[in-house]
């Protein structure tokens, strides 16, 4: 049977029947997810018990534009990610014309810049003042802003373009993984069959990357949903600056995380539309032949338009900006020098790396015991810490916030009245807080990846495993981990380079006298300093690039050798 | 499997750093280093000399956490074992919540009562204003005829119709002034204030507040509100010169209540409740409040100093003398939730 087949069957989804001898693993999964979800519960009780509604107010007077805002947005820019992420991904993986060995990792350069920095340096380009309309205004002679019309970059079509050209590679990242794990037989079954490349693109290829583009996208909508330095910077009215304005004016956290559970419960309801809806589809390889299609060439005027639909992305949403940055960053290249510039550099590096393998440790665990079990506690816990990400940080901040202060209260308080003892807070205001924070804010992202690619291996063989006589654990790390190492390293980029523009809950958990890359740029574009700003933006995007090119490659190598041998054979001989 | 082992290893090894480095980050809980912990919610660039002054004085070691939202959620989780001794805010609403949680301490220090005068001192002791700015029009020299606009009331009048910039009605210093007309006319008054102001912007509220003087520059606009300080920065910025020009395009116009005052907000400062280093925040705070610090607070961020006969900048002194509402800080602070319920009812950002 080929994957085809297996997508279409139409037989209830067959859970996975293994049965665990130990059920160590169900445990640590558990108490994992719990973990990980204790800071989304925290905020629903909140939520729970606000101190004044707030709803009233807000559904007579704004709440419906922050709805139809938000509703925009997030269709704006889950339509502009998924073209822009499946297009390119499908034309590196399927195509070969001139630079495609570069767009494989230079696409993913824009997800290291930050939203709300590319909705800076637009504006610097594209306001009256700037360069584009100067340019306009001297060729055609206009004289002043009311004598032409030129489209207002500070509005919600604006915030939608910002946020796709930096998001979409979360798109591309996961959809050319599993462009790159099908095997060149179903497509070439739909071929003989009669069906022409745009068809079998749609049916077999895209409808087998189904599970990856979902996840690319929710990824890209969640961080639509939880940014606030580009909507607060556009006035864009989104529900995430009526959070803001609800918690900061109103000074009502209750009904802030109110907000915060509604468009919670959105996401819910979304993922398990989504879910519902592909029901009795499976996606598993069913084949160890792993065969790639080879590469088609392009005729000329077709190696143009894959170059130019290459190009667009690559440009708008990183050599562009990143140009514009280097501009600002150079005259203020003596902030470079200095001892605050280079430990905040540090102190990026050391949380990013350090959240991006616990988050994917974690990750692994939960993908791999929903596997096994899917014990309910653990189902629902998964989705929860996973949906989290789609809560504004700030907020989620505080989730993590005062359930880990309670925590050292009560350490602390036990141990005074046992022992005389005064522990203090050990865990709150540490860097052990910041990096929990962290796992628990980018969990989705390597969730996401590990939980898709594991999917894509078909149970029948941890069947096999099993019956070889391998314990679920060996089956991890003997079967499963290695054919989807690819996907762990996407995951660890993924996470490393959101940690690396992580703000709010750096703001609000961080040690005394600590500062990232992005809370230098915060606090300097608070005062009003952009320009000052440029060289730490600058360093977040070359510090974040780095790993990325570097892992893309791995990434491409590991899929080369996955390529040309059967991946379990290699690893279990 | 060997980048499998590879990852381990490195997680392995980030954990030992991190750990490290937890431990690195924590204040000493030893005594030999006098210090005090400052949670801050105004920028650290702004107030790290102040700071540096204060160490090089009195050896006294400044830890700083700046955080812009959550500091009081921060505090009240941290609870009594929170190593926060004093706070710096930047608005009057921020601190007075401080002081309605139950957080702050009760100050009692008689140099800091010489220095500060009453209104900006809480009642109690709990907090006060160490400098203020006034929320004032930036107006064209060349479009705004003298007198067009000298009240905040102007702004509403049908002459200023497509003439006003503005950043969004929600950020707290524009909440700060309608908390302040709230304060003058009451809900009623300040609801029609500002339906009023809406009815009159030449574009949708965006930007801060030096975009909308460079959108008067430009000529989309005759006037915006603005803070007074961002003049200054404008007016000496050498690395950015263009905001030079645009500074330069407007005057400073100290609009007032129907001639009765110029709206201020202060930036505001405390003791907390469960602090350990007290004495040292005592210091700090009288430090802030004196000679020394009020003028730099002049010089270097172009504030006003609260003390009485603290020098101003020349640059400031400049743009000419103003006089303050007369209104109950506190005032304002509990008028904030409702002001921001007047701009979602006159939808002022829509």
């Amino acid at each position: 049977m080929t994957a085809a087949e297996g997508i279409r069957d139409g037989s209830a989804p067959k859970k996975l029947a293994l049965k665990v001898t130990v059920d160590g693993w169900s445990a640590a999964a558990i108490v994992a997810a719990l973990l990980v979800a204790f800071p989304v519960m925290a905020v629903v009780a909140l939520a729970l018990f606000a101190a004044e509604p707030v709803f009233g107010h807000l559904a007579a007077t704004v709440l419906p534009r922050y709805v139809t805002t938000t509703a925009l947005l997030l269709i704006g820019v889950g339509a502009g990610t998924a073209v822009l992420g499946v297009t390119s991904a499908w034309l590196v993986t399927m195509y070969k014309f001139p630079g495609c060995r570069m767009f494989e990792w230079a696409l993913l350069l824009p997800l290291s810049m930050p939203a709300y920095v590319i909705a800076f340096v637009y504006t610097e380009l594209l306001d009256y003042a700037g360069p584009v309309q100067g340019a306009l205004r001297a060729a055609f002679g206009w004289s002043g802003p009311r004598a032409y019309w030129f489209p207002e970059i500070r509005s919600l079509p604006g915030a939608i373009v910002m946020m796709t050209l930096v998001l979409y590679p979360y798109v591309y990242l996961l959809t050319r993984a599993a462009f790159l794990e099908q095997s060149a037989g179903v497509v070439e079954i739909s071929r003989t069959l009669g069906r022409g490349p745009w068809r079998s693109f749609f049916s077999v290829s895209l409808a087998l990357a189904r599970p990856a583009v979902v996840a690319g996208v929710s990824l890209a909508l969640m961080e639509t949903l939880n940014d606030y330095g580009t909507v607060d910077f556009f006035a864009v009215q989104t529900l995430t600056l009526g959070i803001f304005d609800v918690w900061r004016n109103m000074n009502n956290l209750g009904g802030a995380a109110q907000i915060a559970t509604l468009m919670l419960a959105f996401v819910v309801v979304l993922v398990a539309a989504e879910r519902f809806a592909r029901r009795g589809q499976r996606f598993h390889h069913t084949t160890r032949r792993q065969r790639r299609l080879p590469p088609a060439a392009l005729s000329r005027w077709g190696s143009l338009v894959a170059v130019v639909a290459c190009m667009i992305p690559l440009t708008l949403g990183f050599l562009l900006p990143a140009g514009w940055l280097a501009r600002d960053a150079l005259v203020y290249i003596e902030r470079v020098a200095d001892d605050a510039f280079l430990a905040s550099v540090a102190n990026s590096l050391l949380l990013s790396g350090v959240a991006a393998c616990i988050a994917v440790v974690i990750a692994i665990v939960l993908a791999y015991g929903l596997r096994l079990r899917g014990h309910p506690v653990l189902t629902a816990a998964t989705r929860l810490a996973s949906v989290g990400y789609a809560v504004p940080g700030a907020i989620l901040a505080i989730g993590v916030l005062i359930p880990l202060a309670w925590l050292d209260n009560a350490v602390d308080g036990f141990l005074r009245a046992r022992f005389g003892v005064a522990t203090g807070l050990i865990l709150s205001g540490t860097m052990v807080a910041v990096t929990y924070g962290y796992a628990v804010r980018f969990l989705a992202l390597s969730l996401g990846a590990i939980e898709t690619s594991m999917a894509r291996i078909t149970p029948s063989i941890d069947g096999a495993a099993r019956t070889l006589g391998a314990g679920p654990g060996q089956v991890l790390v003997r079967v499963h981990l290695p054919i989807i190492r690819g996907s762990i390293l996407t995951a660890v980029i993924l996470v490393f380079v959101d940690g690396m523009k992580e703000l709010p809950m750096t703001v609000i958990m961080r040690p005394f006298n600590f500062e990232t890359l992005a809370t230098q740029v915060h606090y300097l574009s608070a005062a009003e300093r952009f320009g000052a700003a440029a060289p730490s933006a600058l360093a977040i995007v070359l510090v974040g690039l780095l790993p990325v090119v570097l892992l893309s490659r791995a990434i491409a190598r590991v899929h080369e050798a996955g390529a040309e041998m059967d991946p379990v054979g290699e690893e279990m001989d | 499997m060997a980048s499998r082992i590879h990852c381990l290893k490195s997680a392995a090894v980030f954990g030992l750093l991190a750990v490290a480095a937890a431990v690195a980050g924590q204040p000493t809980a030893a005594g030999a280093v006098e210090e005090v912990n400052l949670y801050s919610n105004r920028q650290p660039e702004l107030i790290q000399p102040f700071l540096n002054e204060f160490t090089r004085l009195t050896a006294i070691k400044v830890n700083i956490v700046f955080a812009e939202s959550g500091m009081l959620e921060r505090i009240k989780a941290e609870g009594t074992n929170t190593p926060a001794d004093a706070v710096l805010t930047a608005d009057v609403n921020r601190i007075y919540q401080l002081a309605e949680a139950d957080l702050l301490y009760p100050l009692k220090s008689s140099a800091i009562d010489k220095n500060i005068p009453t209104q900006y001192r809480q009642k109690d002791g709990l907090w006060i204003g160490l400098t203020t700015r006034a929320r004032i029009v930036y107006a064209s020299k060349t479009r705004l005829k003298p007198g067009e606009v000298a009240t905040y009331e102007d702004l509403t009048k049908p002459h200023m119709k497509g003439r006003i910039c503005s950043r969004s009605g929600k950020h707290e210093y524009n909440i700060g002034l309608l908390a302040a007309v709230i304060a003058e006319k009451g809900e009623q008054g300040a609801e029609e204030w500002a339906r009023g102001v809406k009815a009159n912007l030449a574009r949708k509220p965006q930007g801060n507040d030096r975009v909308q003087v460079k959108a008067i520059k430009e000529g989309i606009c005759d006037v915006a509100l603005g803070n007074t300080y961002y003049m200054g920065l404008m007016q000496t910025n050498e690395k950015e010169p263009e905001q030079k020009e645009w500074a330069a395009a407007v005057n400073v116009v100290f609009a007032t209540f129907d001639s009765k005052g110029t709206h201020v907000n202060i930036s505001g400062a405390g003791v907390t409740k469960h602090g350990r280093n007290r004495a040292n925040a005592v210091k700090l705070l009288e430090f802030l409040s004196d000679d020394l610090a009020q003028k730099m607070y002049a010089e270097l961020n172009f504030e006003y100093p609260v003390k009485p006969g603290a020098q101003l900048s020349p640059l400031v002194k400049s743009w000419g003398a103003f006089t303050p509402q007369e209104v109950n800080l506190e005032t304002i602070a509990k008028n904030w939730g409702l002001a921001t319920k007047i701009m979602d009812r006159v939808d002022f950002d829509g």
